[in-house]
């Protein structure tokens, strides 16, 4: 055994060595950048493309671009999607949904119905703090669907 | 008993006592999650002080407010605990380290008037027993409560605190030793005062009290010291007599309220008595080293007040290191524990007085007879 290795040898016999480095190390982790947010001042900011509550979009002349082909509730696992299509007044398509209810509750939030979606009309927002009292609450129906 | 000691014993109550262990539980809380990365408690200010305009950080009050909850908590005795006992056990594990201040000399001396409580010429002998009393709290704590869990926490406490006390004691021999063996003492002293004086005119007892071939022994008597401190104090990592995993809780399993709060603050100011005695007897207790002592020597009052500043300054310079190992290192098992202080604390200890007694007579011609 040479002589550097007895030296490491004692050093870790004798312990102390290895606290002080521990207790240098815990010293600097004072310093580090803290993870908590103070939560009423700091807001968590999802990160880009993160999947929270749903909303329909409109196009530019404001109608919405749901053509009610219910490619989305086909494609949702959850069965959480609802939609009752009804003639269209305009020109352009064939249907619109009536109704087009959401159950939040029964929503995995995977994104498959934005997938699906062949008009590019539902999107999944990064809002995820909306509180209800009641399980209808989050039951959302079109008109506040579009309204997001 | 005049209006001095009065003060003195206000003093130390007030800012030993109940002023240092809020103080160190919120500093601790607030360093423990800085090592985590968190933030800790931050919300909890007095009123009306706004922060002093942002000078303090956030939450300084938080252990008023907990002693508040603690207090308005219900307070539960169990039907078959022995109630005297069980009154008794948290008053048995405050008031010991409490008494054991009395005897530590927390500065020179303000107009004339020694800054010590009591100045008993057998002080270190009195600190050392009435400490042992501790043990006592623990053991009665975990017996009266008649709850097997708490009897086998109390009995893990006193078995290790009984084992740890040796070591602590042995390595105070060292230092007694060392301040003993100065060529122009014809005495050895028992007495914490003189013990630093000494250290004042020949130099701190951690690097051998003035005679250099000592300065080994005495750091190694530092290390023993601080080690068996803290497994005096239940601190980790020797805080065996408290264990969630398999005891439930530990001594105090069954103690709610103000009670168990008396346990916590108990721990906290042995914590500080060990601090003080560590200062006491190794760090040269109030005074300054590399020649800086001059600005005390004297008797202005403002210098009084500045050697007790310097105490305080290390005394929670070493309730810091403290908190660092606590965060740093993990437990031991108990085997682990009681290993290292038979085997190799006890042991280290008695060598490091016999290095001392030979090392003392070989370097010193005169002496202490």
């Amino acid at each position: 055994m040479n002589f550097k290795k007895f030296l490491l040898k004692l050093a870790i016999k004798l312990y102390i060595p290895a606290a002080l480095k521990g207790m240098r190390y815990t010293m600097a982790r004072v310093f580090q950048k803290k993870a908590t947010l103070s939560y009423p001042e700091e807001v968590h900011v999802p990160r880009k493309g993160y999947r929270g509550e749903h909303r329909l979009k409109k196009d530019e002349q404001g109608r919405m671009k749901c053509v009610a082909c219910l490619m989305c509730q086909t494609a949702c696992p959850a069965e959480c999607i609802q939609i009752v299509g009804a003639p269209s007044p305009w020109a352009d398509r064939d249907k619109i949904p009536v109704v087009f209810n959401i159950d939040m509750l029964k929503c995995i939030y995977c994104g498959m119905c934005e997938e699906a979606c062949p008009c590019d009309a539902i999107e999944l927002t990064p809002t995820f703090t909306k509180v209800a009292t009641t399980r209808e609450e989050k039951i959302y129906d079109i008109n506040k669907l579009l309204s997001r | 008993m005049g209006l001095p000691d009065l003060l003195k014993i206000a003093f130390v109550l007030g800012f030993f006592v109940f002023g240092l262990t809020p103080l160190m539980v919120i500093v601790e809380r607030r360093l423990s999650a800085f090592m985590q990365g968190r933030i800790g408690p931050d919300r909890v200010d007095f009123p009306l002080l706004h922060r002093l305009g942002g000078l303090l950080p956030g939450g300084l009050a938080q252990p008023l407010a907990d002693a508040i909850k603690f207090i308005f908590k219900e307070d539960i005795i169990p039907d078959e605990a022995d109630r005297t006992i069980y009154v008794l056990a948290p008053l048995m594990v405050l008031i010991p380290p409490a008494l054991g201040l009395i005897v530590i000399p927390f500065g020179s001396e303000i107009a004339g008037v020694p800054l010590q409580v009591a100045n008993l010429s057998v002080g270190v002998l009195f600190s050392m027993s009435v400490l042992s009393i501790a043990v006592y709290g623990l053991a009665f704590g975990g017996w009266a409560s008649n709850n097997k869990y708490s009897l086998l926490g109390g009995l893990r406490a006193s078995a290790q605190l009984v084992s740890y006390e040796l070591a602590l004691a042995l390595s105070i021999i060292a230092v007694l030793m060392i301040s003993a063996g100065h060529p122009n003492e014809t005495l050895g002293t028992l007495d914490p005062r003189a013990i630093v004086e000494r250290q004042i005119k020949y130099g701190w007892n951690i690097l051998g009290g003035g005679n250099w071939w000592l300065a080994f022994s005495g750091i190694v008597g530092f290390i023993l010291f601080f080690v068996a401190a803290l497994a005096e104090n239940n601190r980790l990592p020797f805080d065996l007599p408290e264990c969630e995993a398999e005891l439930v809780g530990g001594y105090h399993t069954e103690y709610s309220s103000m009670k168990f709060a008396l346990f916590m603050m108990g721990e906290y100011v042995g914590m500080t008595v060990m601090a003080a005695l560590m200062t006491t007897f190794f760090l040269g207790g109030w005074s300054l080293p590399f020649g800086l002592n001059r600005f005390l020597d004297g008797s202005d009052w403002w210098k009084g007040l500045l050697s007790v500043g310097v105490f305080i300054g290390k005394v929670v310079a070493i309730l810091f290191v403290y908190v660092i190992i606590r965060w740093t290192l993990p437990r031991f098992k108990y085997n682990q524990l009681m290993d290292l202080g038979w085997k190799r604390l006890v042991p280290l200890a008695l060598a490091n007085v016999a290095l001392v007694a030979v090392i003392g007579v070989l370097t010193q011609s005169g002496g202490a007879k």
